[in-house]
């Protein structure tokens, strides 16, 4: 594969780290009782730790501790018995104590792997170098008055893991397939909903770019992307913006950049120089954490099925590719449909690639011209798989299959319903097609003559024919190959 | 009059010698006419009233019932601003009791009103205050002496009889220091045994409430009633808290009394050295064994506290910024300028002085030199305290290096003041629970305090020993 891009002068290779910030799925804060619902009035859900009044103190709330931990076994991690939380110093109108309560020399989850699947087969391993937990700022509303700024703090202290990668991505669509992995695994962890609209999942991308063998170049931060989309403009943006640089003779300052959505650029927010100096400092208002193996053990055996297992299942019992497998496994509602749908029948489970095809691109294809989540859709799986029964028995053909699934998913109806109701059963009988064949070639013997004189592509002609006669319901197979035996005669 | 006492006062409302309503004037009266020591930053009788017409109503049996306590003005409170002592705070009015006021509210006292600190508890004069000096009540005319810090409003309180007690806080000193100023005891317990929650915090990992009181019977009484786990104060030590009062064992016999040689410190005025023989042959003399001990690295104990305790306090007091509460400047014209001016103004000298000290500590490419050190420091400091107890139950020394001073002495020299923490400075580091008792007077008949620290959340042989030798004292 190459990964490289063109510059005036020569190749370039882009060289990527990404810092996730995923918002811990948790009723409560991460050090107060505070609800985290997404969309409440703003400072609605504030408690007076949140708020920093005076004399308040943060309290662990164990559940996000132990969603940390199980998301560091999700990512093949080593889970630390001993970790800290430390103050990160810095003022902002949306950050009420000055300092946000992260965790800096002693991470809850050190060094781990995650595994991107390309199309072609191959695979790639991303290193992890931490996971850690954090506070989340509240928010500056700057566009409800020409003059003023307002600050909601209903975000103000809820849980964050903050995954940081090594910089083992090398182009705009790896990064996006890792962002991908890292919100699956999470996803069927149920240690973050994935949220990315509404920020439960953004990230921070640092990029460099070298020529191929060169040592890293230096690098540029681009902050607080919230969507795959925008993380891969934004990497494709700031790679050339650094190569024309590189290329002009002129070098790489280390900036924190700013990406804007609306142009498609990014710009700096902040220089080396100008950097926080953050005074990380151990809180003395938090013991340090400490995790036993045993509670770990525990919390392991409470790990319900990754992606990658049940990637590896789905290849093993239904012959599946790599790739089919992986897309199966991107989110748990996916591969949920998809097991439901199969064990519907057992016959189907010798047509899996049928069914994985008619989730993946025709159910997917009317979600999402519809705007409607897979959890929603009309069609349920048992009924997928009732329609892909009736393909594979050759009931129906799968041109009529895709109106029946276009109506079961308007009516709601079954597939063997709208199939009964409206006669769509296959034609097989051999002598009613032979009739119908017969008929057009009778009507069309100027085609017939052309057709016996060479023309091979005709016999598309006729077929048509005699599927228009048939309202498509004509067996193809048969239809084809008595039609064959018919006009060589 | 007889010695004030809040064991015998509780015996007097039992027996309906006096009524709370009583009780309440008399102090009410001693508080107006005492005015001129500025030892409220807020009082107000109307309030007080308030207080004794629910209590008269209300008939169920309370430890504290009616008993008059004064509050360090560092205590949030729900029916009294809380100041901090800070212009940043000045007409703060939390929504929430913190978990000691709280506790006192439950048992019944009346609180007479917040007394003056030094802003946010850091300094040893209660002369950092936004709102003026505190003036010791043992001052003579024209002759103004400092009550010691920081909590000073709290020590002169109690020591001028405006209260049966009063809450203090102590980083580094800030009861100890002045109850031995003031003449009466005070007592910081370990750290851990008072939740902090809604103390506006100073040094997260010193802090700690405690008690001023007229004699260790009466501090006895009311540590019991503030001391327990807080579930929401992760440092909060789940520890059983003993009847110290019931408990009390004035019989020595028998115990070993560590003295440690670090504490003899060059320029110690005579006076001080002598009570502290004293004391010691007081001990003696009830059959306790001296063992003279070391604590090696106490030199460096003032040196490490003045890293830790500003380095926590930059980062603690960075919430007072004019965005949520508090003082906001009128001078802005970005975000920048409006921390910049707020915190100009509403902080003052002693305070930003500490937050710069603290920033400066934790900065990159100081923070192994200074803080990182001063932690490893600290941790030899509190192994010194863990191997001397071995050899000993208490440790005895002096409380302060010098009697009250005039008021305005000292105002312009912030290391001097900050030699006065030199004997209960370490004792702060290692978490060690130590009380202050009046022992002895200078030359100019002022009070001199005894410091006994005991082993971690060992109050009861704190009290013991206090108790016994303030018998004998008296």
């Amino acid at each position: 594969m190459n990964n490289l891009i063109k510059g005036e002068k020569h190749d370039w290779e882009m060289v990527i780290g990404l810092e996730i910030h995923a918002q811990v799925k948790s009723n409560s804060k991460l050090f107060s009782s505070s609800s985290t619902k997404f969309g409440a009035s703003p400072n609605s859900q504030v408690s007076l730790v949140d708020a920093a009044m005076p004399g308040m103190l943060p309290v662990i709330n164990k559940y996000c501790v132990e969603q940390a931990v199980k998301t560091g076994v999700g990512l093949n991690a080593k889970i630390n018995n001993y970790s800290v939380f430390d103050r990160k110093n810095y003022f902002y109108a949306d950050l009420p104590q000055g300092y946000q309560i992260s965790q800096y020399k002693y991470p809850i989850v050190g060094e781990g792997k995650v595994t991107i699947d390309f199309k072609d087969g191959t695979s790639k391993d991303i290193r992890i170098v931490r996971l850690h937990l954090e506070q989340d700022a509240g928010k500056s509303l700057h566009d409800q008055n020409p003059s003023k700024t307002y600050v909601d703090l209903n975000r103000s202290g809820v849980a964050l893991m903050e995954i940081v990668s090594e910089p083992d991505i090398r182009t705009p669509d790896e990064a996006g397939m890792y962002i991908s992995k890292i919100r699956s695994i999470l996803m069927y962890l149920d240690t973050c909903d994935g949220n990315m609209q509404e920020g439960s999942l953004r990230a921070d991308v640092n990029i460099s770019v070298r020529k191929p063998g060169d040592k890293y170049g230096t690098r540029c931060e681009i902050k607080n992307l919230n969507s795959i989309k925008f993380i891969k403009q934004a990497i494709n943006y700031e790679a050339k913006r650094q190569i024309e640089i590189l290329e002009s003779g002129g070098y790489i300052e280390q900036n924190t950049m700013l990406f804007n959505t609306s142009t498609g650029k990014t710009r700096p927010m902040r220089n080396k120089e100008e950097a926080h100096d953050y005074r990380y400092f151990p809180d003395p208002d938090l013991l340090p954490l400490n995790i036993s193996e045993k509670e770990i053990d525990k919390i392991k055996s409470s790990i319900p099925e990754l992606p990658d297992q049940l990637k590896n299942k789905f290849m093993v019992t239904y012959k599946l590719s790599n790739y089919d497998a992986s897309v199966l496994t991107t989110e748990k509602q996916i591969s949920d449909y998809f097991n439901q749908s199969i064990n519907s029948d057992p016959d189907l489970k010798h047509n899996a690639k049928i069914v994985v095809n008619w989730i993946t691109s025709e159910l997917f294809s009317l979600l999402n011209k519809n705007n409607i989540e897979l959890i929603n859709s009309p069609v349920s799986p048992k009924n997928l798989g009732e329609l892909v029964k009736l393909i594979s028995i050759n009931e129906i053909s799968g041109k009529i299959a895709k109106d029946v699934l276009e109506d079961m998913f308007s009516s709601g109806k079954t597939a063997r319903q709208i199939v009964d109701e409206q006669g769509l059963q296959q034609v097989t009988d051999q002598a009613e097609i032979e009739k119908v064949i017969d008929e057009v070639i009778a009507e069309n013997p100027k085609m017939v003559e052309q057709y016996l004189d060479g023309k091979d592509k005709l016999l598309g002609f006729f077929v048509g024919q005699a599927m228009k006669l048939t309202k498509g319901k004509a067996n193809p197979k048969i239809l084809n190959d008595i039609l064959k035996q018919k006009l060589n005669k | 009059m007889s010695k004030p006492s809040l064991k015998q006062t509780l015996k007097d409302l039992e027996t309906k010698k006096i009524s709370i309503r009583e009780l309440s004037q008399d102090y009410l009266k001693r508080i107006k006419e005492k005015k001129n020591l500025n030892v409220f930053i807020h009082f107000s009788e109307e309030n007080v009233l308030k207080q004794i017409d629910n209590l008269e109503k209300d008939n169920s049996a309370k430890k504290l019932k009616g008993i008059p306590i004064a509050i360090k003005d560092l205590f949030c409170t729900k029916s009294m601003p809380t100041t901090a002592a800070s212009k940043i705070l000045e007409n703060f009015n939390p929504t929430y009791e913190s978990y000691v006021t709280q506790k006192l509210l439950d048992e019944g006292s009346i609180f007479v009103g917040k007394t003056n600190l030094d802003e946010f508890a850091m300094g040893s004069a209660t002369n950092t205050s936004f709102f003026g000096n505190t003036i010791n009540p043992l001052s003579k005319e024209n002759e103004p002496l400092a009550p010691g810090g920081s909590s000073g409003g709290s020590a002169a309180a109690v020591a001028a009889n405006l209260c049966l007690g009063a809450t203090g806080t102590d980083t580094g000193g800030s009861i100890r220091q002045p109850a031995s100023f003031c003449g009466v005891v005070g007592i910081k317990p370990t750290y851990g045994l008072c939740s902090r929650w809604g103390i506006a915090a100073f040094a997260s990992s010193l802090d700690q409430a405690g008690i001023f009181s007229h004699n260790v019977e009466d501090a006895s009484i009311l540590l019991q009633s503030i001391a327990g786990f807080d579930q929401r104060d992760s440092t909060s030590a789940k520890v059983d808290i003993p009847n110290y009062f019931e408990n009390l064992d004035h019989d020595l016999n028998g115990k070993t009394v560590g003295i440690p040689k670090e504490y003899s410190i060059d320029g110690t005025p005579m006076e001080i050295s002598q009570i502290w023989e004293d004391a010691i042959k007081v001990l003696e003399k009830k059959g306790v064994k001296i063992k003279n001990i070391s604590l090696p690295h106490t030199k460096y104990a003032l040196p490490t506290y003045y890293i830790i305790a500003p380095a926590e306090a930059s980062s603690n007091l960075a919430r007072y910024d004019g965005v949520k509460y508090g003082f906001r400047s009128d001078e802005i014209d970005s975000l920048d300028e409006m921390y910049e001016n707020t915190r100009a103004q509403g902080f003052g000298r002693e305070v930003k002085r500490r937050i710069l000290i603290g920033t400066y500590v934790l900065s990159a490419g100081y923070y192994d030199a200074y803080y990182l050190k001063a932690q490893k420091v600290r941790k030899l400091i509190a192994d010194d305290f863990n191997k001397a107890f071995k050899e000993c139950d208490f440790i005895v020394t002096p409380t302060a290096p010098s009697a009250a001073f005039p008021l305005n002495e000292k105002q312009n020299d912030p290391i001097k003041m900050y030699l006065n923490d030199v004997f209960t400075v370490p004792a702060s580091l290692a978490g060690l629970p130590g009380i202050s008792i009046p022992f002895g007077k200078d030359k100019n008949n002022l009070p001199l305090g005894i410091q006994i620290l005991g082993k971690h959340f060992d109050e009861q042989q704190v009290f013991n020993a206090a108790a016994s030798l303030e018998r004998s004292y008296e």
